[in-house]
This record gives C-alpha cells, structure tokens and sequence, in this order.
C-alpha cells in the first residue's frame, strides 16, 4: 500500500499540471497554419481567401504551368548536384577530423565546417551575390549549385559524423590482423557501416538545398529561378490559390523525405 | 589503436582539401570581397567605385542634406533596434511558449518522446517562405481570423482588424519560424536531468514553483541559453517575416540589406550594413562561448 502511495506521488512530481495542455497549444501553432495551407489550397474559389467549394483545380493547372514546371526542374538540378557534392565534401571531412586523432588543422577544420551554419543567411547571400559580380562569374545554376554546396556542407556532415562516432574501431583493426590493406579495409568494412550514414547527411543536404530562398533569391539571376524563388514572386502578387497547391506539394515533399530520413536513421539506431 | 598512427598527415589534408577549399573560396572568399565592397565608395548606377571611402558605414548613422552638410539621421538607428527589441521580444516568447513543451515531451516514454521531438523537428525541415505566408490567409484581409469575426458577427464585412504589416505579425511570424530551434536544445538538457533531485526536493517539502525555480531552471539552463541563441541570432537578420508579414514597411536589418541590394542598389551602404550584422552576430557568439566556459567550469568545480 505504502508503495503504491509512493508511486503515485513521484509520478505527481514531476508532471505539472497544464504542461500538457500547454503543449497541445504548442503543436497547434506549429501545424495548424500548414493544415490551413492545404485546406486552402483545394479550394474551388479563385480568391483564396473565399472558401466555395472542394476541388483538385488548382492542382491540375500546377501541370500546365510552364514557369514552375522549369522552376521545378532547376530547383532539382540545384538539389542534385549540390547535394552530393556537398555529401562528398561532408565524408571526406568527416573521416579526417573523426578518425584523424589530433592533429594541428583539426579545430580550424570544424570551425570552416559550421561557419555557414553561423553566419546568418542574409549576410552569406549578400556577400555571394557581391562575389560572383564583382568576379563576373555568370553562370547561371553553377552559381547557385556553388552556393548551395556550401550551405549544404554542414547538415550533410553531422549525421556522417555521428554515424562514424558510433562504429566501432575495432572491426577495421580486426580487419587490418586479418591481412586486408588500407584501401580494401575501407571498401569492405568502413564504406559499407558509413553508408546509412552517408545516405542521412545526403538527403538533409537535399532537402536544405531544396528548401532554401534567401540565399537562391539573391544569387540566382534570370533563367535560374528555383521553385522557392517562383513561389515568392507568386506570393508578392498576392495570394493565389495556386500559390498554395505548389507550395502545398512542396511541404509533402519535405516532409516525406524527412520523415523517410527519420525511419531510416531508427533503423539504424535499433 | 594503430589506425590513427596509420593515418598519415598526407592523407588527412588531402581529405580535407576539398572543405578548405570549397568553404575557403565560396564562404570566407565572399565576406572578404563584402568587408572591401563596404569601404569603397557607391556609384550612382548602382555599382561600386574603387575608392576608398567610409560613406558606407557613415550612411549608418548621417546623411548629407541639399547643402552638402552632414546630419544625423535616425532613420537606420531605428531599424536597428526595432530590429533588437523583436529578436529579443521573439526570443522570450519562444522561450515562454516552449520551455513547458520541452518539459512535458523530456518526461514522456522513449517512444512518445521520440515521436513528438520528430515532430518539433519537421517544420525545421520545411520551407520557411511557405510556413511564413501561411500566416497571410490566417492574418491577411478576410483571411481566417477576420472571416470567423465576421462568422460571428464581431466585425461586419466592410471594416478590418488590419492585423497585417504590423510589428505584431512580424513577431508571430518571427516566433512561428524559430520556435523548434528554442525546443529541441531545452529538451536536450532536461532529457538528462536526474529525476530524482525532483523526488528528493519534494521530500523536503518543495512546492511546484520552487521546483521549477530551483531545480529545472537551473539545470535546464545551458539549453536555454543556447536556445535562446539560436533563436535571437537568426531573427536578427531575418528576411523572409518583415518582407511577407510587414509588407516591407517596417524593415528589419536583414530586409534593409536585401533592399540595399535588389532594389536601392547602394552596394557599399548594404554590404556596410551587412557587416555590421555580422559583427553583432560574432559578438553573441562570444558571448555564448563565454557563458559556456562558465558553465562548464562550475559544474567541473563540483
């Protein structure tokens, strides 16, 4: 009985009353804005604001809309091509500063690697902006893959980093007794154990370079608008409910590729 | 440990060459030629003119009237600090709306709290633009709030509660953008807390609130901290909510520098401007390091 009392009266200790109602408010405010977005965004109406009916008409016109067909490809091109870069860069990165022990470049290499996480967006897109034109370097989407690229770097090596943290050194050392060299011990035992790995960081790069606005809005020129730049000038005419079909497929995306993400790295963990 | 005696300088910076590079020429590359744009002189078409000049940053702070003389001008001050007061009025609010939300997600289950914190993460993940004009149909004119007003029979269809392009909105958007990022560090504190200081304090007959001011606050205090940072540091320069939500009327620092660029194109003043940011950036981060340090010194002291 006693014990019982006991249980009860932790477990009152730490729960405090009004936290979790508190915190459904919290998750409130984070979705329901989005949930309005997509209601919205199948709304017959051609105000978007005005509610007249349910309808996938706005969806369907996304299809005959070549400016954000092409934006939608750019923004893919973008995402493609940076990505891996930047996961590439990342792995490399990784397995010099994880497995290097110490040594004299060690903190200044971290520091590069979270420097564009500390500079704040706006500054990083002014000054590439101010770099390729006072270069003259014009290339229309390379520019805007180099940016990315750089941006990307950071979220691409956390989830390497960690998997490399976690792996444990004495399945190459066993490996190396074994008689296998430096270059096979890496293809046979570290490449494979780092790729879930590899595969976390590439698609948090992609999903970063996918996302990003500020940064594409200033250095892209004519003819390298991505789908986050479109929408933008969509919104600045004002609100159209077509505006939030595309932004509606973009969110779903984000978050399939998040969520995907997020199943793959518990498979990991378990 | 043999490995790490195999692995040879030679290879480690062959490894990290490209990071030094790709960063060093398209990271660090751009805030130098930026700190050089910012001391030259404006062209009025909108360039810049080699010359060095300190009108930039002078801009900053004084104009040149008709008579060719120099005045104070506030305008840009007040930029400045409507800039500072709603970073730091976002950054409380978000402290306020998610200290309680991290507390109750760190004392649930594994499984609950691995889910919710999945949760918290998601709008991280997802595109800030559209998270932010998400707020216009909810704000706007005859948007969600306004028509349930009208539904029931507070406002009549004609007038507004001109909700929009205010320095409120700018707030809700501001908060609404960063608030995972006040959560998920505050969460990681708590996750660790030792359950029992709780158990042990109610024992000696500690109410509710001194629990909170004694015992969370305090230990959940490195994740405020560094919450609070990544909140202030990015409304500091935000775009994206002053640009949507304040209509470009009320300009924050980081829309004042997009203007500079995209449409006054005055490169020295914007990148002026950009730099100051910057430095205000660095110096919260010092600020945060130094506040580190001491944490780590007082809980090694013990």
């Amino acid at each position: 009985m006693q014990t019982k009392n006991k249980k009860t009266k932790f477990r009152y200790v730490w729960n405090f009353p009004g936290f979790g109602g508190w915190t459904a408010i919290f998750f409130g405010f984070l979705y329901i804005p989005i949930f309005i977005l997509v209601c919205y965004s199948f709304n017959s109406s051609k105000f978007a604001m005005i509610w007249t009916g349910f309808s996938f008409r706005w969806y369907a016109k996304l299809f005959s809309n070549d400016d954000i067909q092409t934006a939608t490809i750019n923004s893919f091109i973008v995402a493609f091509a940076a990505a891996p870069l930047a996961t590439i860069i990342a792995t490399f990165s990784a397995l010099a500063l994880v497995r290097g022990g110490e040594f004299r470049f060690r903190e200044f290499s971290s520091g590069l690697i979270t420097l564009p996480l500390m500079v704040p967006e706006i500054v990083t897109a002014v000054a590439t902006l101010i770099f390729f034109a006072s270069l003259g370097i014009n290339l229309g989407l390379i520019n805007v893959i180099i940016a990315h690229t750089v941006f990307c770097i950071p979220f691409a090596f956390m989830p390497i980093k960690a998997a490399l943290e976690a792996m444990d050194p004495n399945l190459e050392l066993a490996a190396r007794d074994l008689y296998s060299d430096k270059t096979s011990t890496f293809k046979t035992i570290t490449l494979p154990l780092l790729t879930p790995g590899i595969l976390s960081g590439f698609m948090l790069a992609f999903v970063i370079s996918i996302d990003d606005f500020i940064i594409t809005l200033m250095v892209a020129g004519g003819g390298a608008t991505t789908l986050p730049v479109y929408i933008y000038s969509m919104v600045k005419m004002g609100v159209s409910p077509e505006v939030n079909a595309v932004s509606s497929l973009m969110l779903a995306f984000s978050i399939f590729i998040v969520t995907l993400y997020w199943f793959f790295n518990r498979k990991i963990n378990n | 440990m043999n490995i790490q005696g195999e692995n040879k300088t030679q290879n480690r910076i062959l490894s990290l060459l490209p990071l030094w590079i790709v960063i060093g020429i398209f990271m660090i590359g751009p805030l130098l030629v930026m700190a050089v744009v910012s001391l030259m002189e404006s062209n009025v078409y909108g360039g810049v003119h080699f010359k060095f000049s300190l009108s930039g940053y002078r801009q900053i702070l004084f104009d040149t009237n008709l008579f060719d003389e120099i005045e104070f001008n506030p305008a840009y001050l007040i930029i400045i600090a409507r800039s500072f007061m709603l970073a730091l009025a976002a950054t409380f609010l978000s402290l306020l709306i998610g200290f309680p939300a991290a507390y109750f997600i760190s004392r649930q289950s594994d499984r609950v709290k691995n889910i919710l914190i999945f949760l918290v993460t998601i709008p991280f993940w997802t595109n800030l633009l559209i998270r932010t004009f998400a707020w216009i149909i909810i704000l706007g004119k005859g948007g969600v709030i306004e028509s349930s007003f009208n539904f029931f029979g507070l406002l009549d269809e004609e007038s507004s509660l001109n909700l929009m392009y205010t320095n409120s909105a700018i707030l809700i958007g501001l908060v609404y953008s960063y608030l995972p990022l006040m959560v998920l560090p505050i969460y990681a504190s708590m996750e660790k807390m030792d359950l029992r200081l709780l158990e042990a304090a109610t024992d000696l007959y500690s109410n509710r609130i001194e629990l909170i001011r004694k015992i969370i606050l305090p230990l959940s205090m490195p994740g405020i901290i560094g919450g609070s940072i990544l909140v202030f540091v990015p409304c500091l320069g935000a775009f994206i909510a002053p640009d949507l939500l304040g209509g470009g009327k009320k300009l924050l620092l980081g829309s004042l520098i997009q203007f500079q660029f995209s449409y006054a194109r005055n490169w020295p003043f914007g990148a002026a401007m950009a730099m100051f940011l910057l430095a205000l950036v660095i110096l919260v981060l010092i600020f945060n390091a130094r506040l580190n340090r001491k944490h780590r010194e007082y809980a090694n002291q013990k």
